[in-house]
C-alpha cells in the first residue's frame, strides 16, 4: 500500500516554504446567564454557591439552571463551605502554549464539601504545598483574593491549600 | 415506506440580544417547549439528538462538548452537525429511516450577541491562502452575487426592494420576529449603499435565538396521536467553496438540492403543488434567486411575480409569510429551523393572523450565508 | 428497513508533524486513493461525509465548507458530523446511516486534520475547548485533563505505571509496519518510564504526537456492491454502531471509568445481535480491537469501557502480552495514535481503516495471522472526557 504526503522539517516549515500568516482578532463577550452569574457573584462575595434539585434530592456545584439528570428546572441556590477534598490532581510542567516551566502548576478537581454526589466540584489549582505530599482524598480549603480585588471570576479563589487541622 | 414526522417545535427568541440567559439556558427554554409540544420526556423517550453549531460562532473549540445537558441528552446518543438546522434534520431523518431510532431531536442556536467581532469570524471562513487577505466586509461577496443575478435574470431593483418591504411587513404579524416594521419599497431604496448594488435595507440583521425540533417514526406518531407534520422530502447540497469555481448567477446548490428533494417527495410542479413557501432571504435578492433556482419560477419571473403581488400573503405563491430571515432576524444556522417552525404553524393551522387558508404542503429552504454555497431543503405536508 | 452497508475501500495519507500539503490536498490524496481502490469515480458517489475536529487547527471557520472540494464533495450533498476526538470513528457511522436509511447508495467519507497550521502550538487551540466562564481563566491545557483522568484511574485500581507504559512499547512497535506511521520504533519499557515528565503522571512517551493527515473510505449498499461486481473478499460489513456523549459537567463525574463508552459499545453490540456482554464472550466474538489510544492509559481505559476486560483488569493483561499483535486478543495492531500519529479526526479514521484492512487481509506486515478474521471493533473518544463512538465490522467472507 502506497500512501502520499510530503514531510517538511521544522526549518523547511518555518523558513523555506511560502506561508500565509493570519492572526484573527476575534473577541467574545459571553452572557453568563442565570446560574453561572450567581456562582460568579458568590465568588466575588467570598462564597461557593451550589444548587439543589428537588426531584433528584441532590446538591451540586457549579450551579446550573436545570438538572441534567431529570431535566427539571433548579432554583434553590445554596451557600457551600469553601472546603473540599482532592478528587484527582496533576503536577504539570507544561503550559498552555506547550512551553515548559520549572515550578510546576498543580491543577486539581476539588470535590466541594456539602454537595451530595461525588465528585461534585470544579477544576482549580493547589499551592502552598510540596507537590510530593499531595494525595487524592486530602482535605483542602480555598485561599481567596482580598475582597477589594475580587471581580466575580473563578480566579477570585487564588488556589486551594491543605487544611492544617485535617 | 415508513414516514417521518415532526411532532414538536420549541422556539426561544428571536431578539437582537438575549443577554439574561446563557447560551445553554436559552437552548433549555426552547427544548422544554418542544418536549411539551411533543408530549415526550427527553430523558426516556428520545433515541438520538443532533445539535447544529460551529466552533467559531460559539467561541469554543469542539463546541459539541457543551451540547448535551440543555437538551436532556447527557449520556445519550448525540452528535453535532456543523451545518444549518435543516441539514441536522436530514441527519435525523436518515437515522430514523435506518429503523434503529424512533424519536430524534434537532437543535440549532444563534448567539451573535456573544460575538464582538462578527466580521472577523466570517472573514475567517474565506480561503486562507488567497481570499482572506482583502479583509472586505463579507456583504461584498453577496453584492458580487447580486450583480451577477441582476444581469443574468433581468430582475429589477424595484422587485428586490419590494421583497424586503413585504418581509418586514409580514414580520409584524409574527410574535417570534425581531425586525417587523411598516416599510415601503421606496424606504428600502433609500437606505445606505453598503456594497453596490446592495443596500442596507436588503441585508438581514443578526438575532439570538434557538429552535428545537422533535421528529418521530410513524410508529411513535401513531402511539402519540399528536399533531404530526410529515417530511415528504429532505436533502442538502454544496456547490463550491472556491470563488473561482462557483456559480454566481444562480444558486446551483438550490437546484441540486431541489432535484433530489422533488424526486423523494414526488413533486413535478412545485409552484402548483406547494401551498406555503419559506425561502432563504438573508439578502432580499436571494429570495427571488432561490425561487428561480428551485424551479418554482423560471429565470427572471420571480421578480415579476413579486411586482404582481403573487408572493404576498394573499398571493398565489405566498413566500415568507413569517417575515423571512429579513423580518425574523438572521440567526445563521438556525435560519432553516425558523422556516420549519413557520411551516409547522401554518400546516397545523396555528399561524394566527399569518394563517394561509388551505395550507396542506409547504417548502422550507435555507442557505448557510456568505461565503458558503450550501443549501438545504425540506418539503412538509399534513399527510 | 435497515439496509446492509459495506466498506469497500480505504485511502490514507502519510501522517507527519508538518505536511507540505494543505488540508484540502491531504483530503484529496486520501479520497482519490479510496475511489481508485474501490474502482469507482466521483460520478458514482451520491453523498459525501467529512470528519474533522476543531476549526482552530486548520485556521478556517466553517471548515467543512472549505474542505468540500478536496473531499470530493463538489456539487454533492456534503455533511460534517462532529464529536471531537470521537469523529474519526463517527464519520463512517454517518456513512452507515446515510446508506442504511436508503437515502444514499455510494458514500465517500473523508476524515482530515492539519494541526501544524496553528502556531506556535496546537496546545493553544486546545485551551478553547475548556469552559469559557469558569475554566479558561485558570489557563488549563489538554495534558492536564489526561493527567487528572489517568491519576484517578490508577488510584482507583492501584495500577502500576509499568503496566500502562507497556502499551506505548507495544503500539509504537506495531507502527513500524504501518506505511502512514511517523513514530514507529522499538522502545524499551525503561525509556517510556523515564521520558520527560510533562504533567505527573503523564510523560512524553505516554502521549501520541500531533500530526497532519487524512483517511478516506468508500461505503456502499449491498445492491451497489453487487452491481459494481466487487468481490466479497474486498468488503467489510458494518455490523453494529453506537455513540454516546456524557454530561458536560466533567468535574461532577468519576473519571476512573468511561460509562459513555460502555453505553456506546452496548448499543453497537446489541445492534449486531450480540447480547452477551461479558468480557470472555466478547473477546471470543471479536477477533481484535482498535480502541482509541491518544495516551497509553486510554487504550486500557477504553478496553474496559468496551467490556473487553473487567474494570481495572486491562493493564495487567496488556503487560503480560495478551493484547500483542500475536497475543490471545490483539489490540491496536495498527500501531495506534501512539505510533502512527494523531491528526485528530484522521487518527481515529486510521483506526476504522485498520478494521477494514485486517478484515479483508490487506494489512500487509501488520496482518494478524493464525486465525480467521471474523470481526473487529474500532472505538474513539473525545470532548471533555465525554464521547464514545463504536464501530463493529465483520469480514465480507463471513456470512
Amino acid at each position: 500500500m502506497k500512501v502520499r504526503g510530503t514531510k517538511l522539517t521544522s526549518d523547511e516549515f518555518h523558513n523555506k516554504v511560502i506561508a500565509v500568516k493570519h492572526a484573527p482578532e476575534i473577541e467574545y463577550d459571553w452572557a453568563t446567564g442565570v446560574a453561572i452569574s450567581k456562582f460568579l457573584k458568590g465568588l466575588k462575595d467570598g462564597k461557593i454557591i451550589g444548587v439543589y434539585c428537588d426531584s433528584c434530592d441532590r446538591t451540586v456545584t457549579p450551579p446550573r439552571m436545570f438538572c441534567e439528570e431529570c431535566f427539571s428546572p433548579m432554583s434553590k441556590y445554596v451557600d457551600l463551605p469553601d472546603t473540599g477534598i482532592i478528587n484527582t490532581f496533576s503536577i504539570a510542567y507544561i503550559k498552555t502554549d506547550a512551553s515548559r516551566v520549572e515550578k510546576p502548576q498543580l491543577p486539581a478537581v476539588i470535590d466541594i464539601d456539602g454537595t451530595s454526589i461525588s465528585p461534585s466540584g470544579f477544576l482549580h489549582l493547589l499551592d502552598e504545598i510540596n507537590p510530593d505530599d499531595i494525595k487524592i482524598g486530602m482535605k483542602v480549603k480555598a485561599v481567596w483574593k482580598d475582597a477589594i480585588d475580587r471581580t466575580g471570576a473563578i480566579t477570585d479563589i487564588k488556589y486551594f491549600k491543605k487544611m492544617e487541622d485535617a | 415506506m415508513e414516514k417521518v414526522a415532526i411532532i414538536g417545535v420549541g422556539v426561544e427568541g428571536f431578539r437582537s440580544a438575549i443577554r439574561e440567559l446563557s447560551y445553554k439556558e436559552m437552548v433549555y427554554q426552547a427544548a422544554v417547549k418542544a418536549y411539551d409540544d411533543a408530549q415526550i420526556n427527553p430523558r426516556e423517550e428520545v433515541d438520538t439528538f443532533i445539535s447544529c453549531e460551529e466552533d467559531f460562532n460559539m467561541g469554543t473549540s469542539i463546541t459539541d462538548e457543551y451540547a448535551p445537558d440543555q437538551l436532556g441528552a447527557a449520556q445519550r446518543t448525540v452528535h453535532t452537525i456543523t451545518g444549518d438546522g435543516i441539514q441536522g434534520m436530514a441527519a435525523a431523518y436518515m437515522q430514523i429511516k435506518t429503523g434503529m431510532f424512533d424519536v430524534a431531536v434537532v437543535e440549532a442556536q444563534s448567539r451573535v450577541s456573544d460575538i464582538l467581532t462578527h466580521n472577523q469570524i466570517t472573514n475567517f471562513a474565506f480561503d486562507p491562502l488567497y481570499n482572506r487577505q482583502f479583509d472586505a466586509v463579507y456583504h461584498s461577496t453577496a453584492a458580487l452575487e447580486k450583480r451577477a443575478y441582476l444581469e443574468y435574470s433581468g430582475t429589477s431593483e424595484e422587485a428586490i426592494a419590494e421583497v424586503a418591504a413585504k418581509n418586514y411587513n409580514n414580520a409584524l404579524k409574527n410574535p417570534i420576529a425581531a425586525y417587523g416594521v411598516r416599510a415601503k419599497a421606496s424606504d428600502i431604496m433609500n437606505t445606505d449603499m453598503i456594497a453596490s448594488p446592495l443596500r442596507d435595507g436588503e441585508i438581514s440583521k443578526p438575532v439570538d435565538g434557538a429552535v428545537v425540533i422533535v421528529m418521530a417514526s410513524e410508529k411513535v406518531v401513531k402511539e402519540k396521536n399528536g399533531n404530526p407534520i410529515y417530511i415528504n422530502g429532505i436533502s442538502y447540497a454544496t456547490n463550491s467553496p472556491n470563488f473561482d469555481t462557483r456559480d454566481w448567477q444562480y444558486a446551483k446548490y438550490a437546484k441540486l438540492t431541489a432535484d433530489r428533494v422533488y424526486k423523494m417527495a414526488g413533486i413535478n410542479d412545485p409552484k402548483e403543488e406547494i401551498d406555503v413557501f419559506e425561502i432563504d432571504d438573508t439578502y432580499a435578492f436571494k429570495e427571488l434567486q432561490h425561487l428561480e433556482s428551485l424551479g418554482v419560477y423560471d429565470k427572471g419571473e420571480a421578480g415579476k411575480a413579486m411586482l404582481n403581488g403573487d408572493l404576498g400573503s394573499k398571493g398565489s405563491t405566498p413566500v415568507n409569510v413569517s417575515g423571512g430571515v429579513l423580518g425574523v432576524g438572521n440567526a445563521h444556522d438556525v435560519n432553516g429551523l425558523q422556516r420549519i417552525a413557520e411551516l409547522v404553524d401554518q400546516l397545523r393551522g396555528h399561524a394566527g393572523r399569518r394563517q394561509i387558508s388551505d395550507a396542506n404542503t409547504g417548502m422550507a429552504f435555507s442557505w448557510r450565508g456568505v461565503p458558503t454555497t450550501a443549501g438545504a431543503l425540506a418539503i412538509l405536508s399534513k399527510e | 428497513m435497515t439496509k446492509k452497508v459495506g466498506m469497500v475501500s480505504v485511502g490514507l495519507t502519510q501522517f507527519q508533524r508538518r505536511a507540505k500539503e494543505t488540508g484540502k490536498e491531504l483530503a484529496y490524496y486520501s479520497a482519490k486513493m479510496a475511489l481508485d481502490e474501490a474502482g469507482i469515480t466521483r460520478k458514482d458517489v451520491d453523498g459525501v461525509i467529512i470528519g474533522s475536529a476543531p476549526d482552530a487547527f486548520d485556521g478556517v471557520h466553517q471548515k467543512h465548507e472549505y474542505l468540500t472540494d478536496g473531499s470530493g464533495g463538489f456539487n454533492l450533498p456534503t455533511m460534517r458530523g462532529y464529536v471531537g476526538g470521537g469523529t474519526g470513528v463517527f464519520s463512517p457511522i454517518q456513512g452507515w446511516y446515510s446508506i442504511a436509511s436508503g437515502v444514499n447508495d455510494v458514500v465517500l467519507v473523508t476524515t482530515e486534520e492539519k494541526m501544524s497550521s496553528v502556531q506556535p502550538s496546537s496546545q493553544a487551540a486546545f485551551l478553547t475547548i475548556f469552559d469559557n466562564m469558569i475554566e479558561r481563566p485558570l489557563g488549563p491545557n489538554l495534558v492536564w485533563i489526561f493527567a487528572l483522568e489517568m491519576r484517578r484511574y490508577m488510584e482507583k485500581h492501584g495500577i502500576p505505571k509499568e503496566h500502562i507504559a507497556s502499551v506505548s512499547v507495544k503500539n509504537k512497535g506495531n507502527a513500524i509496519d504501518h506505511p502512514s506511521a511517523m513514530l514507529g520504533k522499538k522502545w524499551t519499557l525503561d525509556e517510556v518510564l523515564n521520558s520527560e515528565l510533562l504533567a505527573d503522571p503523564v510523560r512524553l512517551l505516554d502521549i501520541s504526537p500531533v500530526a497532519d493527515g487524512a483517511v478516506s473510505f468508500v461505503m456502499m449498499s449491498e445492491e451497489k456492491i453487487k452491481e459494481f461486481g466487487i468481490s466479497k473478499d474486498d468488503v467489510a460489513w458494518v455490523d453494529g454502531v453506537g455513540w454516546n456523549v456524557d454530561t458536560t459537567m466533567w468535574t461532577n463525574r468519576d473519571l476512573y471509568y468511561p460509562k459513555y463508552v460502555e453505553k456506546a459499545a452496548k448499543q453497537a453490540y446489541n445492534m449486531a445481535g450480540m447480547k452477551d456482554h461479558s468480557p470472555e464472550a466478547l473477546r471470543k466474538w471479536l477477533t481484535f480491537a482498535e480502541p482509541y489510544d491518544p495516551f497509553n492509559y486510554k487504550e486500557l481505559h477504553h478496553l474496559e469501557g468496551l467490556q473487553l476486560f473487567g474494570k481495572g483488569k486491562a493493564p495487567k493483561a496488556a503487560f503480560e502480552g495478551v493484547t500483542a499483535r500475536d497475543g490471545d486478543f490483539p489490540v491496536t495492531p495498527s500501531g495506534g495514535l501512539l505510533g502512527v500519529g494523531n491528526p485528530i479526526a484522521a487518527a481515529a479514521g486510521m483506526k476504522s481503516a485498520e478494521l477494514y484492512l485486517q478484515l479483508t487481509g490487506k494489512a500487509g506486515k501488520r496482518q494478524i495471522d493464525g486465525r480467521d478474521m471474523e470481526r473487529g471493533v474500532a472505538q474513539a473518544w473525545g470532548d471533555l472526557m465525554q464521547v464514545g463512538t463504536v464501530l463493529v465490522m465483520k469480514g465480507g467472507r463471513i456470512e
